[in-house]
């Protein structure tokens, strides 16, 4: 019961982040990816100040003998650079510059009801499917 | 090169938010806060790892509902964005983060904050591919930017 409170809580603390960060507008992202045109640097300044507290934070709870809630972290424990990671992060980077939006940002933009981001939202979701389906 | 947009200030501030809630996530569920990944385990899990993912999205969705209600210039203005080109761009990032096993947050805010070379990888190669893909779209197709 905690965990999923945290998790409604933290989901909800994410979005305001995304929100006040700027990256719940697509426009900023395709300024961001567009840098030999008119260029907007401000994901990296959202990049950057996530990756502050995360960089610094991560090392000390790790150390835990588990999270405060639940017995123990579920890290990823893939170390190999292999093939479908980097497909993956090329095809990802391709459909993020296409449509401006990555996941969260996408899912923070629900309750706009902006025809396209909800149609960005149901084709994402099948592709997770189709995805699911062909590595069965 | 011009620069237009530029919101440093307000974007570090969302940055650090962001930050926190990945922190209090790892140290309080022990989980990383990515969101393709949480979204992914919807459709493969069931019980409680179905519930707690259910609670996190619906979460994005309510923080969302917030910034769209008190500041609504801070969201999706896009209205003009064609239906067809945001669909295929879902597809092609539902399928690619479920592949290469992550997005901006999860290879990005988190794995970058563990040291993961894995999510080192990623995020370089999804960076380089939005900044190609972009090229291509405006500068070279012509494809007017939102």
């Amino acid at each position: 019961m905690k965990e999923k409170m945290t998790a409604f809580v933290l989901g909800t603390l994410f979005s305001v982040g995304l929100g006040v960060s700027g990256m719940m507008d697509p426009i900023k992202v395709q300024g961001f990816l567009d840098a030999a045109g008119r260029w907007d640097p401000s994901l990296a300044f959202v990049m950057g100040g996530a990756l502050f507290v995360t960089f610094v934070t991560y090392p000390f709870i790790v150390k835990r003998n588990g999270p405060i809630f639940g017995q123990q972290f579920g890290l990823p424990t893939k170390q190999d650079i292999d093939k479908p990671l980097m497909i993956g992060a090329l095809l990802f980077g391709i459909g993020w510059a296409i449509s401006g939006l990555c996941p969260g940002p996408a899912l923070a933009n629900t309750l706009s009801f902006n025809i396209g981001v909800l149609a960005y939202i149901a084709t994402m979701f099948i592709g997770f499917w189709i995805h699911k389906k062909v590595t069965a | 090169m011009i620069i237009e947009n530029f919101t440093p200030i307000a974007s570090t501030i969302g940055g650090l938010i962001i930050g926190l809630s990945a922190t209090l996530m790892l140290l309080f569920n022990g989980k990383i806060a990515g969101i393709s990944g949480i979204s992914k385990g919807l459709l493969a899990h069931t019980g409680h790892e179905r519930h707690w993912r259910a609670l996190f999205v619906l979460g994005l969705i309510v923080g969302g509902g917030l910034i769209i209600f008190f500041t609504p210039e801070n969201t999706a203005k896009v209205t003009h964005a064609p239906i067809l080109q945001m669909a295929l761009g879902g597809l092609i990032v539902g399928f690619g983060t479920a592949m290469g096993n992550g997005c901006t947050s999860g290879h990005g805010v988190c794995g970058l904050g563990r040291r993961s070379a894995r999510s080192l990888s990623s995020v370089v190669t999804f960076m380089a591919a939005g900044f190609v893909t972009m090229f291509i779209m405006t500068h070279l197709l012509h494809i007017a930017r939102f």
